[in-house]
Parts: C-alpha cells; sequence; structure tokens
C-alpha cells in the first residue's frame, strides 16, 4: 500500500532505478557480451586502458571492461541465492517456537542467540571449511551465516506479534495455528522482513566479493566481482583499473541494494539510519513569540491582587498550518487552583507546555501576553529568568515511568535543581532532596533517594517529581494529567498532596485534566477547553448549576457518577472530538451541537464575560437561562 | 494493562540481590557458548567430505604414509575418544601441528596474535572516538528538522562509506596513498607509518555505521519525556545533552557497538590480506586453501573466543550504564 | 443458561520461590443473565482471571465451569471476550468485515453470500452501517473499533462476554455510546457478562452485581447498591472514598504506606498493611492481631466481605 510512495522520494527512486538497471545488466550483460569478455588476446596482456579496451586487459588479454559488465550476473545471481537460503533458514527457525511449542522452541532460540553472537563471515569461514572451497561452498556459507541474525529478528518480531491483542482475539474465535500464523502473524512482520532482506542481499553481495578475493569463493575460470578484484590486486601499482573497476561495482551494487531496502523502511515507517520515526506535535523549549494576533474579546478572566500567571491570545502552531491551540485567555492568582478540562484534540496539554516554554521547533508559541510572577516570557531567554523558573514553576507531567531519567539516581534528578539555581553544594542538595522526599511522604526517603527510578512503584514516581518541584519555593505548579495514568486510590493520595502543598505555601495550582469530576473536585475554576480554544470558564463549585455551554453540558452529562440514573441511557456526544488539523469554519463545537444554526456554522463565538465574572463562548449561552439545572441530553442517534 | 507484571521489577529492589544472580547467569552463558564454540570447532573438522589427511598431503600421497599420518594424528579412534582428547589437549594449551609445516599451532598462533590485536584494537579506539562525539552532535545540530541539508549530507555519507567493504577501503587507500602519492607502505608491518592504512581501512566502515547510530539513537532519546523534564528544571543545555541524554543513548549504542567490534574482528581477515599483514587474517585464509585443518581450528577458536569476550564485556558495560538491564531477562 | 463459574481458580506466573499468584483462589459466580462488575486496582489479578476465563492463560489450580461443565476449548467458544485497545485488537491488515467474518462459525453461515450477510446483520447490531465493513481498522475512530470489537465477540453467538476495560481508552465523550449499546445488547440478548474496570462510576452503571479484587483475593461480593451504599470491606470503603467528587473525600488522610509487593503478599490479611482500621492504625488494640495472622474468609459476612472485622451473616 505504502510502497508507491517509496519510489516518489528521490533517494527511493534514484536507488529503485540503480537497482533496476543492475538487474537488468545481470540478465542481459552475458548474452550480449560474453563472448568479448572471454575472447583470449595474448598479444595486448596487462595493458592499461585504452580506447580499444576502456578498462585495459587482464594476464590473458581479456577485456576488463566487459568481464566487469559480465560478471554481474554471477556476483548479482550468488548474493540473491545466499540470501533466499539465509532468509528461508532464518524464517524456519524464528517461526520454531510458535509452530513447535515452547520446550523445543526454547532449544532453537537458544541455539539462534549463541550463533548470532558471532559475526558473519567467521560463519561464513567455517562453513566454507566444512563446505569446502568453491562456489557452492561459499553459497552455503554465506547462506547459512545471514540465517542466525534473520532467526534472531524474525523471532522478535514474530513474538511481539503474537502478543497483541487480535492474535488472542483470533484464537477465541477459533481460528486454528496454521491460519493464525498465515493470515495474521506473517503479513504482520512481512514488511520488515522484506526490507531487512533487502538489505541483506546488500550483505551477501559484499560477502561474496570478499570470500572470492580472497580465494574461497568463486573458482576460476568462473569469475564474479571479487575474484576479478582479488586477480587485479597483485598488479595494482602498474594496472589500478583492473582492482578498482570491480571494486567500484561492488560497491554501486551494494549501495543499491542498502538504499533500496531503507528507503523502503523509511516508507513503510520504521526506524532506519535517517531518525526515528517522527512524532506529532510535540513539547521542547519556546521561540520567541511576540506579534499579536487578530483583536480578540479582552475579556480575561477575574484576578485577585497580582496573578501569579496571566495569558492572554495564546497560540501554538505547527508547520502544514496546524493550530491546536487557537487563542487562550485566562489568570491564575496566587494560591488559586484553577483547571483545564478537554477531551484529545482540545489542545490543553499544549496549552500547559506552552506556558512552561516547553515547545520547540517546528512548533512555534505566539501570545498577547504571558507572564509569569510579573516576569514577561515572550522576550528572549535571560539566565536569571531560568532561574527564577526552574525555582518559582514546577511542572508535573502524565506518564511517572517515563518522566524521569532511567539511569540517573532518585535523589541526585532532584539534587540538581538545588545545585544548578540555587547554589547549594552537592551534599546540600542531597539533604534537602531527601527533605523534600519525605515532604511529599515517600517512606525511607533516605534510602530511596539511592535507589532509582525503576524501583518506584507509578505513584511514588509521580509524588517524586511532585517533590522535584518544591526543591524551589513554586509559586505555580502546573500539572498536566498527573494521575490519568495512576490507580483511583494512588490518585486521591496524590490530588491531596497537591492540595495540602497548596494550603500550606499557597501555590497555585494549574492542573490539566480529561477528567471533569478530579477537576471539579479539586480546583477553585474551572476551564473547558475544545479544539484550541477556551470556550467556558466558570467557578467549580457552579458545574452543576450554571454551566452554559452545550459542550460542558454534555461533558457533564456523559460522564457517569455514583449518582447517574442506571435506568436511563447515558447521554453521548455524537460525532468525534475535532481534530485539530480539520477544523470547521465558524465554532468548532456546532457539527456535535443541538443548538447549532446557521449563526454558529458561518462565525466562531466570542469567550464573552457575563456580570458575575464567567465566560463563555457560544451564540446560544442564554438558551438555558430557563433550565438552570444541567438536562440529560438525548443528543439524536449515537452514531 | 498487567499492572501486576509491570510493577514486578519495581520491587526487586537493586541492592546486593541482582548483581550476583546477573553475574552468575552471565557466566553461565559465557561458558555454554564457550563449550558450543569449541565443540563447533572440533566438529569442523569431521564434517569436512572427504579424508582431510590425504587432501592435505595430496593425491599422490602413499597409502601408507596417509595411515601413518592418521595414526599419528589419532583420526583412527572413535569419535567421542577423539573429542575427550580434543579437550584435554585444549585444556593443557596443546592444540596440535600444522599439517603442513609440523611447527605447533599455539607458537603460530602466539606469533602472529598479536599482530592482528594492534590492527583490531586500533582500529577499535579510532572508531570510537570519531562516531561518538560526531554522532552526538550531530544529533544535536539537526534535532527537531534543523538544518535538512546537513543532514542529508551526514546520512549519505555515513550510509556509503558504512556499506563499502574494509578490504575496498583499503584496496582504495593503497591505490591513493601508497601508489599514487606514496605518503605510506603498499604492505606488510614495519615502522608506525605501516600502521596507518591498514588501522584506517578497517575503522572507516564501523565509524561511520556507529556514528550513523549514535545519532539515531540519541535523537530518539531526546525525544523522550525525561529529556522534557530536565529541560523544565531548566538545567542549563550542556546538562541535558550530557547528563540527560548521552548516558541513556549510549546504551543502545553499545549493543550496536558490540556487534561492529565483532565485525571488526572478522574484518581483520580481509584486511591482513590486502596488506600481507602477518597476523592471523592472513593465516587462516592460506590454512584454508592449504587444507591445514588444525591451524584452521586453532584461529577459529580463537577469533571465536576472541568474539565471546566482547560481548561479556558488552553486557557488563550495559549492566553498568543501565541498571534495568540486570534484571531484565535475555 | 450460561452460569460461568470460577472454583477455587488459581493463576500463577514463574516458578514457586520468585514466582507471582496472580489469582489466588478465586470464587465466584456470574449468574445467567447477569453483568458482574469486577472492580480492582494494579495488580489485583482482575485482567489474568478474565484472560484464564477465556483459556488464554492456563489456570495452575482449580475450575472454571459453564453451567457446571468445563469450558469447552475446541468447536464453538461460548465465551468471548472484547479487550481495551481498540487499537491493538483488530489486525491492522484485515478489513473489518473480514475480522467478523472469521468469527463466524462454519456451521452457521456457509458460503460467501451467507457470511457477508450475517457479517452485515451483526454490524447493525452494533450501530454500524453495513458498508463500513470494506474499510480497514485505521479508518476508524477507537468508538468504532470496539463497537466492530463487540460485533466480532457476538458472531460467535456467546453465552458469556467478558469486557476488559473496554472503554478506558476512549474519549469520555464516546464511552457513553459503547457503554449503552453493551447494556442494550446484554438485556436483549440475555448475556452474561463479566464487565471488569477500573472505574467505579462505569461499574455501578452497567453492572447487577459487583466484585471488589484486591491482590488476586474476592474481598466483597454483592448486588450493586447494597455494595455500594453499604460496603463491608475497608478496601471497598476506601475505592469509594478516592472516587472524585465523593461525599466521603474530605475524611482524613489514608496512610501513605509502602506498596505492596505482589510477589510477596503480606502474612495475615493481604490489605492489612494498608487498612484504615487495622493493627497499623489501632496497634493497641489485641483484637488487631488476627489482621496479621490470619486470612480472612468472605463466607459468613456480609457481601462475603473478607474481613474479620465485616457484619456476619448467615451463608444462606
Amino acid at each position: 500500500m505504502r510502497w508507491g510512495g517509496v519510489l516518489r522520494t528521490p533517494v527511493g527512486a534514484s536507488a529503485a532505478a540503480l537497482l533496476a538497471a543492475i538487474l537488468l545488466l545481470a540478465l542481459v550483460a552475458p548474452v550480449l557480451w560474453g563472448d568479448r569478455a572471454d575472447a583470449v588476446d595474448t598479444r595486448a596482456i596487462l595493458r592499461g586502458p585504452s580506447a580499444e579496451h576502456w578498462m585495459g586487459t587482464d594476464n590473458l588479454g581479456r577485456d576488463i571492461f566487459f568481464r566487469v559488465l559480465v560478471a554481474t550476473r554471477m556476483s548479482v545471481v550468488l548474493a540473491l541465492l545466499a540470501t533466499g537460503i539465509g532468509v528461508a533458514t532464518g524464517l524456519l527457525l524464528g517461526t520454531a517456537p510458535l509452530v513447535l511449542g515452547a520446550p523445543v522452541g526454547r532449544l532453537v532460540t537458544a541455539a539462534v542467540n549463541i550463533a548470532v553472537a558471532f559475526p558473519g563471515l567467521l560463519l561464513a569461514l567455517f562453513f566454507a571449511v566444512i563446505f569446502g572451497v568453491g562456489r557452492t561452498g561459499a553459497l552455503l556459507a554465506i547462506g547459512f551465516a545471514i540465517a542466525p541474525g534473520f532467526a534472531r529478528l524474525t523471532h522478535t518480531l514474530v513474538a511481539r506479534v503474537a502478543g497483541l491483542d487480535f492474535i488472542a482475539a483470533a484464537r477465541l474465535a477459533g481460528v486454528g495455528r496454521g491460519r493464525l500464523i498465515v493470515r495474521h502473524v506473517l503479513p504482520n512482520v512481512g514488511e520488515p522482513l522484506i526490507v531487512n532482506a533487502t538489505i541483506a542481499a546488500g550483505g551477501a553481495l559484499l560477502a561474496f566479493a570478499g570470500l572470492s578475493f580472497l580465494g574461497l569463493g568463486v573458482q576460476p575460470p568462473a569469475y564474479d566481482w571479487g575474484r576479478l578484484l582479488g586477480d587485479g590486486l597483485g598488479g595494482i601499482y602498474v594496472h589500478p583499473a583492473a582492482a578498482l573497476a570491480p571494486g567500484v561495482a561492488v560497491v554501486v551494487a551494494g549501495l543499491a541494494f542498502n538504499l533500496f531496502g531503507e528507503a523502503l523502511a523509511k516508507g513503510i515507517g520504521l526506524p532506519t539510519a535517517w531518525g526515528p520515526v517522527p512524532r506529532g506535535p510535540r513539547s521542547g523549549a519556546t521561540r520567541e513569540g511576540g506579534t499579536s494576533m487578530s483583536p480578540r474579546a479582552r475579556a480575561s478572566g477575574a484576578s485577585a491582587g497580582d496573578p501569579v500567571l496571566a495569558v492572554d491570545g495564546l497560540q501554538v502552531s505547527f508547520p502544514g498550518g496546524v493550530r491546536p491551540v487557537r487563542g487562550v485567555g485566562f489568570t491564575v492568582g496566587r494560591g488559586e487552583a484553577v483547571g483545564i478540562v478537554g477531551e484529545s484534540g482540545s489542545g490543553k496539554s499544549l496549552t500547559a507546555l506552552a506556558i512552561g516554554q516547553l515547545i520547540e521547533e517546528p512548533g512555534q508559541v505566539r501570545a498577547d501576553r504571558l507572564e509569569f510572577l510579573g516576569e514577561n516570557l515572550l522576550t528572549r531567554p535571560t539566565p536569571a529568568r531560568r532561574r527564577l523558573l526552574g525555582t518559582s514553576l514546577a511542572m508535573v507531567f502524565q506518564d511517572p515511568t517515563t518522566s524521569m531519567n532511567p539511569s540517573q539516581r532518585v535523589g541526585r534528578q532532584l539534587a540538581e535543581v538545588a545545585e544548578v539555581h540555587q547554589g547549594m553544594s552537592r551534599r546540600q542538595a542531597l539533604a534537602r532532596a531527601v527533605d523534600r522526599l519525605r515532604t511529599v511522604r515517600i517512606p525511607a526517603a533516605g534510602r530511596r533517594a539511592r535507589q532509582f527510578p525503576h524501583e518506584f512503584s507509578g505513584g511514588m514516581r509521580q509524588r517524586a517529581t511532585i517533590g522535584m518541584g518544591l526543591m524551589g519555593s513554586p509559586a505555580l505548579i502546573i500539572a498536566d494529567e498527573p494521575t490519568t495514568a495512576l490507580d483511583v486510590t494512588v490518585q486521591r493520595q496524590v490530588l491531596r498532596l497537591l492540595a495540602g502543598i497548596r494550603a500550606a505555601d499557597q501555590v497555585a495550582i494549574l492542573l490539566i485534566s480529561h477528567d471533569i469530576a478530579v477537576v471539579g473536585q479539586v480546583c477553585d475554576r474551572v476551564l473547558v477547553m475544545y479544539a484550541g480554544r477556551i470556550v467556558e470558564d466558570l467557578p467549580a463549585a457552579e458545574l452543576r448549576t450554571h454551566a452554559r455551554h452545550p459542550y460542558t453540558r454534555a461533558l457533564l452529562a456523559a460522564v457517569p457518577d455514583m449518582t447517574t440514573d442506571r435506568n436511563q441511557p447515558l447521554a453521548a456526544i455524537p460525532g468525534r472530538p475535532a481534530d485539530p488539523a480539520r477544523l470547521p469554519e465558524g465554532c468548532a463545537f456546532a457539527p456535535r451541537c443541538p443548538l447549532a444554526d446557521e449563526l454558529c456554522t458561518r462565525s466562531d463565538p466570542q469567550l464573552v464575560a457575563d456580570d458575575h465574572g464567567r465566560r463563555v463562548a457560544c451564540w446560544h449561552a442564554d438558551a438555558w437561562a430557563d433550565r438552570p439545572a444541567p438536562v440529560v441530553v438525548r443528543i439524536g442517534d449515537p452514531r | 494493562m498487567t499492572g501486576a507484571t509491570a510493577d514486578a521489577g519495581t520491587f526487586r529492589g537493586l541492592g546486593d540481590s541482582a548483581w550476583p544472580r546477573f553475574a552468575l547467569r552471565r557466566l553461565g552463558r559465557l561458558l555454554v557458548s564457550v563449550w558450543v564454540l569449541v565443540t563447533a570447532a572440533f566438529l569442523m573438522i569431521h564434517l569436512i567430505p572427504g579424508d582431510p589427511v590425504r587432501a592435505a598431503l595430496g593425491v599422490a600421497a602413499p597409502p601408507a604414509l596417509v595411515e601413518a599420518r592418521r595414526e599419528a594424528l589419532g583420526l583412527n579412534a572413535p569419535l567421542w575418544l577423539q573429542y575427550g582428547r580434543y579437550l584435554r589437549d585444549l585444556v593443557t594449551g596443546d592444540l596440535g601441528s600444522s599439517t603442513i609445516t609440523g611447527l605447533p599451532v599455539s607458537q603460530v598462533i602466539s606469533d602472529r596474535l598479536p599482530a592482528t590485536l594492534e590492527l583490531a584494537v586500533g582500529a577499535f579506539v579510532l572508531a570510537v572516538a570519531v562516531s561518538v562525539p560526531l554522532g552526538l552532535g550531530m544529533a544535536v545540530l539537526t534535532r527537531g528538522g534543523r538544518r535538512r541539508r546537513g543532514e542529508l549530507a551526514f546520512t549519505s555519507s555515513s550510509v556509503v562509506l558504512a556499506a563499502v567493504p574494509e578490504f575496498l577501503v583499503a584496496v582504495g587507500l593503497v591505490y591513493v596513498f601508497s601508489v599514487a602519492l606514496g605518503w605510506a607502505p603498499v604492505a606488510g608491518r614495519s615502522g608506525p607509518g605501516s600502521y596507518l592504512l591498514p588501522v584506517v581501512a578497517l575503522a572507516i566502515g564501523p565509524a561511520a555505521a556507529l556514528a550513523r547510530i549514535v545519532r539515531v539513537e540519541t535523537l530518539a532519546v531526546l525525544q523522550a519525556d525525561y529529556i522534557r523534564t530536565a529541560r523544565a528544571k531548566r538545567l542549563p543545555n550542556r546538562l541535558v545533552y550530557l547528563r540527560h541524554a548521552l548516558p541513556n543513548a549510549l546504551t543502545a549504542t553499545i549493543t550496536i557497538g558490540g556487534l561492529l567490534l565483532s565485525g571488526l574482528v572478522a574484518g581483520t581477515v580481509l584486511v591482513e590480506n590486502v596488506f600481507a599483514w602477518p597476523g592471523l587474517g592472513s593465516t587462516i585464509v592460506q590454512s584454508i586453501l592449504a587444507k591445514d585443518y588444525p591451524v584452521v581450528q586453532a584461529v577459529v577458536l580463537v577469533y571465536g573466543l576472541g568474539v565471546l569476550l566482547v560481548n561479556l564485556a558488552v553486557d557488563v558495560a550495559l549492566a553498568l550504564l543501565d541498571p534495568r538491564s540486570t534484571i531484565r531477562e535475555s | 443458561m450460561s452460569r460461568l463459574t470460577f472454583e477455587n481458580v488459581t493463576v500463577r506466573f514463574g516458578g514457586r520461590r520468585r514466582g507471582l499468584t496472580a489469582v489466588d483462589g478465586v470464587d465466584l459466580t456470574v449468574p445467567d443473565n447477569t453483568v458482574v462488575g469486577l472492580v480492582g486496582e494494579s495488580g489485583s489479578g482482575k485482567s489474568t482471571l478474565a484472560r484464564a476465563a477465556v483459556g488464554l492463560t492456563p489456570l495452575s489450580g482449580g475450575r472454571i465451569l459453564l453451567d457446571g461443565a468445563p469450558v469447552p476449548s475446541h468447536g464453538r467458544r461460548p465465551l468471548q471476550m472484547v479487550f481495551q485497545d481498540p487499537y491493538s485488537s483488530l489486525d491492522p491488515r484485515m478489513t473489518i468485515g473480514g475480522t467478523i467474518a472469521e468469527a463466524i462459525p462454519r456451521r452457521d453461515a456457509t458460503g460467501a453470500p451467507a457470511r457477508r450477510a450475517e457479517v452485515a446483520r451483526l454490524l447493525e447490531l452494533v450501530d454500524l452501517p453495513a458498508d463500513r465493513a470494506a474499510l480497514y481498522p485505521a479508518q476508524l475512530s477507537g468508538g468504532q473499533r470496539q463497537r466492530v470489537a463487540l460485533a466480532r465477540a457476538l458472531a460467535g453467538r456467546p453465552e458469556v462476554i467478558i469486557a476488559d476495560e473496554i472503554t478506558s481508552a476512549l474519549d469520555v465523550s464516546i464511552q457513553g455510546t459503547v457503554l449503552n449499546l453493551v447494556r442494550d445488547l446484554q438485556r436483549r440478548m440475555r448475556l452474561s457478562m463479566l464487565f471488569i474496570s477500573h472505574n467505579l462510576a462505569v461499574v455501578r452503571y452497567v453492572s447487577d452485581v459487583i466484585a471488589v479484587m484486591y491482590l488476586g483475593r474476592i474481598v466483597e461480593y454483592g448486588p450493586a447498591d447494597d455494595v455500594l451504599s453499604d460496603p463491608q470491606h475497608p478496601y471497598t470503603q476506601e475505592l469509594l472514598a478516592a472516587v472524585p467528587g465523593s461525599a466521603t473525600a474530605a475524611e482524613d488522610e489514608p496512610t501513605v504506606a509502602e506498596p505492596t509487593d505482589p510477589h510477596h503478599p503480606p502474612a495475615g490479611c493481604r490489605f492489612h498493611p494498608r487498612c484504615p482500621i487495622g493493627p497499623l492504625v489501632h496497634p493497641d488494640r489485641p483484637d488487631r492481631r488476627a489482621c496479621r495472622e490470619t486470612e480472612p474468609v468472605g463466607d459468613g459476612h456480609r457481601h462475603r466481605a473478607a474481613c474479620h472485622f465485616a457484619v456476619p451473616e448467615p451463608v444462606r
């Protein structure tokens, strides 16, 4: 399916063309020039390049250029045959555990693991001794030398696929083992195998050239590139062309196979030498923003005193015109807990990252206003600002498993902050780290500080991350889905910890979550985001009573809680969450909204504040004025 | 998600309990591999079709001489007895005698092994010293899609260099630097200058491949969550790259590096033939062609042991760098 | 009749010394035409129990019976499962029509037209238009994929369906559709269902009976309303208190103890290191000594709660 795309890249196209040319040459060269290549001319022995013989002649007066061309067939055919033997053997050995069952399979795997440790050439020499010098021997030698690597690859791929749920589901459906392997396993491992086989063919070509060069491969009177190279090496002083011509041929052909294989891999999406498979819009450090966008209703939320965080007109964009965050504005006061709620595609996480200055190229951040503790974050970063952010702003991310450096002890990771930003010595910093771990209620903190992250449980890792943020004296903790990956009882502990920190030191909290119940419980104020915009801003206590945006009301109705009426169907919102790459004109929620009309599809509503400081972005916000209690909206067909 | 099994590793504290088990397991694997190698080397001779002694002495040799030689080499005894003698001889350091020259094989090995080691170690050091900083630097410079032209140039040149086999590089280097420019001797192991071309020829391919891999692994690491955490801590870039990215990129690199080093060991075979280097590589080829099987057997053993030791070193280095790998079963 | 019974089921991984007992002597019944909600956190063994029920994981002890007879492992499978991850539970290289058709027993529909008709019928059951049969999973959303997985499970005309965290990976606004569908189908087709989830609110909405699992054991079992309004086991109480927005969330701090190692469960009651009424909180009370020494048994307590201090109720 995606193979056609491979040919459209410049590397893929040129490699494919080169490969095709080589294969064509292999087919036709002996037919066209076989006689010329074998023509002995004792008068013109060991001549240099001339008009008659482009690459000169060898010790029997034969034209080297044509010998190189004709040798293509032997070299390519042997390489392909050897690859075939290796791949077939490797496939058999690699699928053996699946087919033959556990005990025999384990033995086979162990044998393969031992064989894989030895480099191919060594194995080839080993087999060459057994099978004897010559073409057949070398063929078998190289084939069996390729096999262990392939077996290991097959085994890894098959093991990975075999563990996926759809295999289990097929077994449950009664699919037999044979059909399971042929119909489900092999097609899903086929692509990486083919790519590796192509690259292996290139390797086999080079290996064969090597063996023939050493004299262990093709024997005279037959000849391939390796033998030509070996013959020509002796006279390299006087007659370099005799060695270089076949050498160049080997390199070009080997490259053709390799590049084609790598282009295939890239086209399919496998990680290769060119780099890991690129991920979507993600995190990083910020670019300097500053240019403001079109003026929007300057309705930032109410603030008491100097806000800890003030955001206005925040935008995040990626190349290709994707704008996952399209103008977000709010403030967070001292000691205030603000929650941002949204589903996938709402832009809530990117908002947090943008505020934390962690969006890197190619993402771009722009805002009218982005201030933290009075410091304007839109200008060029300075060392003083780095220190401010490092000590006063703490960030907690979603996945505790991957958020900590796996090869560094936990205590060191906490102590770093104090060493770098607070000028502490190593010992002082470590002592403070242990103290912070105790603050976040990690038992046996002293011992735990010397451990590695993988020795902590998920909840403890998350608490340690919070402890990392407490190394300074944070004024704001930005927590992006901090409890989503945790058990609910652990979530409770972590949320209580955050609440405790907030109460003790007046630390503001910006909590991002998809779980409106969590946000409703922990925060003073709730911001609801949809398709990169804030669509509602109101106090958490008034969620159930004063929510006006249809999306907010639908979210509240769709999430079951402990009081949901079990005899009614759950409310659901038709359609899917908005895709930031394909947003409609007008209000982004209109396709799913029961109140949508022509105005909604034509123009995007602004975020407007009412007298009480609640903001909502909806043309029909007042439609609920007569119905203060949220109605379970049975939104049409659940399709 | 099977939380139970996922968390299983977290509770097996690294403490003292993981290292001895790991060491035991690893040594056990080493012993088994050595045994397999030794047995394979033994069987190698006995799997050859035909009579090795006759093949070595030539078709015209008188049958009496062949028979006497067979008796002398103990080839008429049953297989298991020969195996036992072979193992016993190995342990006492007796590797037999060359069927061509009659010299003790252990002497051949001890004469020629140092030369090969010099090449292999020299090439390895050169390859690592060049490729790791290069790969790391390129990753930092080209992350997130920056400097696309530089990335293309680096990747294509490293792909090309890695794809050219070492004996061709050797031939090319000989032509350019010895024949055309006369800067280095063409062949043989003489003064320090004679080391230059062989070592470079051996190192170029692995260096290019390793630089490529270091770059890819570093790029992958730079996308990891814990790098984002390090940036969130507002650590200076120097610390982010050297203390957080590099150690984690190295763990994956070392595994591949180990494979390359093993390949280096084998590459000496080819390079030595180009430069007529008096090492084990040229020995084994000549012995195979001359059917001098005791020598072949011994050299295969030496090479195999070298590879196994390299693998052991890789595993130990990995264990030191990545504490989780000691717990993980292979 | 489709009554699923777990009799003293044990599932162990690894060797005897360093192994893990994921499921330890579980007795559980899914009555006919009933939804049993199985609640537990990570490490509780609920997923392992599910996989053991359908035969994906071998039992180390005990038996699993369907209507009193062992579950057949060849031929028609009356137990089917819907998995958690909608992205890996469908073969990416097979059309969804093919995936569903593969699960239709040979006897039920022979010949291509009959199978196509059956696939269309199943798609309609899960509220998907029949023309989707030609699509590949990559072209569907998560919620749609889960519905296809449901259709595949129904293709074998099962008697019992095991739903393992089927909505945990879905967006909140889509979750309702799948839950409504599951409830609707269960009632219409009179299926027995074991509904596994860590989300107590979702389990409450779907289930008639609730079973609570902790470290491989069932610690409470009873009608959903009863268990949730009057939980007997301290762990159930803790789960209820931990639901965000619950009234009991404002109570005193739970003890933050070392997480329990599933490889080495504590002696006596498995929950006692975390228990708010246990020996660590009340070290001076002599009656708490039992928590450290004897394993509590469910029989004889209300909701078969496995706690020494649960309200007693005669076994019926």
